[in-house]
Order: C-alpha cells, then sequence, then structure tokens
C-alpha cells in the first residue's frame, strides 16, 4: 500500500468511514436473508446491499481512486448504473417465478389468482375475441 | 496514520463482506425452495462484487474493478436465466 501513504488522515478516515457502512449494510441485508421466515419477506432484504451497501462502498472507491491518481476516477459509477438498473430486473422475474409456482401447487401461502374482471388488463374488443375463437 | 487506518478498516470491511457471503451460502444450503436458492446465489454474487471493489482499493490497483464489472454482468444474466427457468421451465424458448 504505498499510494495509501499520500492520502491524508481526513480522507483515510472517509473512505473508512464509507466502505465500513457499505460492508456493514450489506452484512445486514444477508443476515435478514438468514433469519426472515417467508421467500417474500427474504427476498425483501438483500437489496440493502445491492442498493446503499454498493452506493457506500463504490463511492470510498471513487473518492480513494481521485486522491490517489490525482484525477477525477468515476468508472465505479458503471457498476452503480449497472447494479442498480439490473437488481430490480431480476428480483421482479424471481417473484413473478416464486408467485406462479406457489399458485401452481396451489398450497395456500399466496393469495389466488384473481378473478377475470380484476385483472387490471383491457376489456376484451372484437379483435381480441376473434383471437381467442380462432385458437380454440 | 492514514495507512494504518486504511488497513484496519478495509480487512474489518473485508470480513464483514466475507460474512455477508457466508450468510448466503447458507441460505442457499439451507433454502427450502428452489427460489431461496436463486436469492441467496443473487446475494453470493452482489457480495463477490463489492469484495472485488474493497480489494480493489486495497491494492490501489483499477485492475480488480474490471472483474467486479465482470461478475456483475455475468451474476445478473445468470441470476435472469434462473429465474426465467423457474418460472417456464426452459430458458430460451
Amino acid at each position: 500500500m504505498n499510494a495509501a501513504a499520500e492520502l491524508s488522515t481526513g480522507a483515510a478516515i472517509l473512505v473508512a468511514f464509507l466502505v465500513l457502512a457499505g460492508a456493514s449494510l450489506t452484512l445486514l441485508g444477508c443476515i435478514g436473508l438468514v433469519r426472515l421466515k417467508n421467500f417474500y419477506f427474504r427476498i425483501h432484504s438483500p437489496t440493502l446491499g445491492t442498493s446503499f451497501g454498493t452506493l457506500l462502498i463504490l463511492l470510498g472507491s471513487v473518492i480513494y481512486f481521485s486522491i490517489t491518481q490525482q484525477r477525477l476516477a468515476v468508472h465505479e459509477v458503471l457498476i452503480f448504473i449497472f447494479v442498480t438498473v439490473t437488481t430490480p430486473v431480476t428480483l421482479m422475474l424471481l417473484a413473478r417465478a416464486a408467485l406462479y409456482r406457489d399458485r401452481a401447487e396451489n398450497n395456500g401461502n399466496v393469495p389466488a389468482t384473481p378473478d377475470e374482471d380484476m385483472v387490471d388488463a383491457p376489456p376484451p374488443r372484437k379483435r381480441s375475441t376473434k383471437r381467442a375463437d380462432k385458437r380454440d | 496514520m492514514s495507512e494504518t487506518i486504511l488497513f484496519w478498516s478495509l480487512s474489518i470491511a473485508q470480513v464483514l463482506l466475507v460474512l455477508a457471503m457466508l450468510a448466503a451460502v447458507f441460505r442457499m444450503i439451507k433454502g427450502p425452495r428452489a427460489q431461496d436458492r436463486v436469492l441467496s446465489l443473487d446475494a453470493l454474487y452482489v457480495g463477490a462484487m463489492l469484495l472485488m471493489v474493497v480489494f480493489g482499493i486495497r491494492s490501489g490497483t483499477t485492475l480488480y474493478f474490471e472483474a467486479a464489472l465482470i461478475i456483475g454482468v455475468l451474476g445478473f444474466a445468470s441470476s435472469v436465466a434462473l429465474a426465467k427457468f423457474l418460472m417456464r421451465g426452459e430458458v430460451i424458448e
């Protein structure tokens, strides 16, 4: 760690605090993954690590490399944007798959499929009914 | 002084991230159903990615950043493929 000697004490404390806070949040999220009792509760907890855990650790990295390389180092923003965009996609797909599986097994721990008129799809028009007739 | 602060804080952060990954592995082994295992795999690769970033701060090179980016991309692809598999029974239709 030669480059760390260039850091002032205040900057080192800032980087240390950010990285420690991010790692603690990620650990909290994974403890929630162990301790919560239901899949639909558990799916919420790792997002603590993917939102603010990632943000704080990457912020610490940006500050560290910006000081030691004496230029603005913002390539970590790429990871942050990617993780922020992709995590909701993954978890929504996973939650839909889990809901589908629970409904298919019919074991009663999820609400049943809503009635036809409660689905927020647009009401069937003539074209769609025709298509449904053709399919039959 | 700053070197000592960074050494100890980054070491503790690495220990915390490894503990987080161990918690995810525990849920992956114990998890009653397949969706729990996929969820803990998701948490596991996020922990590995953050561990790579902390390694990068510790060693002072930006090489680990690229490893972290690759872990993120491949982890996203694998999680989406597994979720699609749970939903449909096949990945590419």
